[in-house]
């Protein structure tokens, strides 16, 4: 099969900016990628733009911008994936022979205060039902029942995160919290604190994917799956679902199709950037991916196989819980801080010796994606 | 009282409540709210199944802010119960403290105030109430 490698990666940082458009971050997530590609205008044969709030034909303001178009320019929305849908698209144009070389950019300047999703119909929101973070809880409270977890670690997740997240310059929260401080904090539905979520932001974030020869970071392998019918308790929140506790969630749909393309398992990575949306969000994670059994997760993050002096690191970054999360940008944020890490310029959150690495994100629809990374 | 939405739930006389489902002619499951077509099996064969009103409680937290478009009091229960038909539902609960539940727990639909429209009239939804209260 074609090699798809990494030829250059450009963020803009993720947080608040005002004085931004979304254009902007955009636009300079696009600049520092292709700079580090070493490429400009006419060096690459389509684009595809990830996001959910920019509006109409967002990608094309971008490389307007730029003065780069003419090419097919492709906008993606798949919620908290779309960054991810973006990248999955663009290796497999690679892969298929249409292009030698593939722009792929995600940006957002998301909404601030609750988040009002024109995924629920406004007669659930009328109901109380269009309530995201409860179906967080849920998931959580799942967690606690059947898995072994517990309140502090719930809060040991965010505390492990913003840790790692001091040392990320891209990252909105640079400050340690304590266990204490993290359950302490305001209940936004129980179990989950305040500090448990992640924050809805601003960034944007760029790669160069190109044919490759050998000599860079390959994507080996890269999987979206949407949810089967039948779990009501997926991020797809129908109104009902079956009594099926088999059913597996996208994530492992999307797992299973990556390792198999990969020709790897879970015990061969080294470093893994998985959506922790919350700190419930990371747990459930490590079970659909098979980093642990399902109903381990409790017993694999209690053993510290998750923190960054453990077996399989996972959000050295500081995950969405420092970085916070711009829909269109995260996704691709995820997948620059794993490059990082197999390149060795990850800093003072580097995992030492680091050959072979995951990016997760799942989210609305319900759209899950794994895209794997690795060795050189 | 004015549903939030018709199709979705049936007053009963007795104060319980049914939810107005589909069952699939193929594959026999049931699904919530009522469908043409079968989410599971795709097949075009369903007809009208009133579900509930017993089920027990699988899943439940509080909710404390109000939720955009919500205009209701809070804190009020948010859950998930398994109906006695054999498929789960997220809802309502009317108990709002979660050292209240507990899983397993017997609960029964009912209807629910939600808030008065601009008229001044009521509005109401479908929720759980834990059995015996
Ligand atoms: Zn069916």
């Amino acid at each position: 099969m074609t090699r798809v490698e990494i030829a250059g990666v450009g963020m803009h940082p993720f947080g608040r900016f005002d004085d931004r458009s979304v254009v902007d971050l955009g636009v300079a997530a696009v600049r520092a990628a292709l700079a580090d590609a070493g490429i400009g205008a006419g060096d690459f044969q389509a684009a595809f733009c990830g996001s959910v709030y920019s509006g109409v034909a967002a990608g094309h303001k971008v490389l307007t911008v730029l003065g780069m178009t003419g090419m097919p320019i492709l906008n993606v929305e798949a919620g908290c994936a779309s960054g991810a849908a973006a990248i999955d698209l663009g290796v497999s144009a690679i892969r298929e022979g249409r292009y030698d070389r593939v722009l792929v950019f995600g940006m957002e300047k998301m909404p601030r205060g609750i988040i009002r999703s024109s995924f629920f119909e406004p007669w659930r929101e009328e109901a109380g039902l269009a309530v995201t973070p409860a179906y967080f809880a849920l998931r959580a409270q799942k967690l606690m029942l059947e898995s072994g977890v517990t309140r502090e670690m719930l809060a040991q997740v965010s505390v492990k995160n913003h840790d790692n997240g001091v040392d990320n310059p891209n990252a909105m929260f640079r400050k340690p919290f304590t266990v204490e401080q993290v359950l302490e904090s305001k209940m936004v539905c129980d179990p989950l604190t305040l500090f448990m979520l992640c924050s809805p932001n601003e960034g944007a974030a760029a790669v160069v994917l190109e044919r490759g020869t050998g000599s860079r970071v390959p994507v080996v392998a890269s999987a979206i799956r949407s949810h089967l019918p039948g779990s009501v308790l997926g991020e797809h929140t129908p109104l009902s679902g079956l009594i099926d506790d088999d059913n597996p969630p996208p994530t492992t749909l999307a797992a299973r199709a990556a390792f198999e393309q990969a020709g790897i398992g879970p015990q061969d990575l080294d470093v893994c950037e998985v959506q922790d949306t919350d700190a419930a969000r990371e747990l459930n994670t490590c079970e659909e991916l098979g980093l642990c059994a399902v109903g381990g997760a409790g017993e694999f993050f209690a053993a510290g196989h998750s923190q960054m002096t453990g077996r399989i690191p996972i959000n050295p970054s500081g995950g969405l819980l420092s970085k916070g999360e711009p829909l269109g940008a995260s996704g691709i944020g995820g997948v620059i801080d794993v490059y990082r890490q197999l390149r060795g310029f990850a800093g003072k959150r580097q995992v030492e010796g680091a050959r072979i690495g995951l990016a997760h994100t799942v989210g609305r629809g319900a759209n899950a994606s794994v895209i794997i990374l690795g060795p050189l | 009282m004015q549903p939030v939405r018709e199709g979705l739930f049936r007053a009963c006389d007795d104060g319980t409540a049914r939810l107005l489902g589909g069952r699939c002619g193929e594959c026999q499951r049931v699904h919530f709210p009522r469908g043409e077509t079968c989410p599971y099996c795709s097949a075009e064969d369903c007809s009208d199944a009133e579900l509930g009103p017993r089920g027990t409680l699988w899943l439940y937290t509080s909710v404390l802010r109000a939720p955009p478009g919500y205009r209701g009091d809070v804190p009020f229960g948010f859950g998930i119960v398994e109906l006695e038909q054999g498929a789960r539902v997220i809802s309502r609960l009317t108990e709002a403290d979660p050292a209240r539940l507990r899983r397993g727990q017997s609960m029964r639909l009912v209807v629910d105030r939600l808030h008065n429209d601009e008229d001044g009239n009521p509005v109401s939804t479908y929720a759980f109430a834990p059995e015996g209260e």
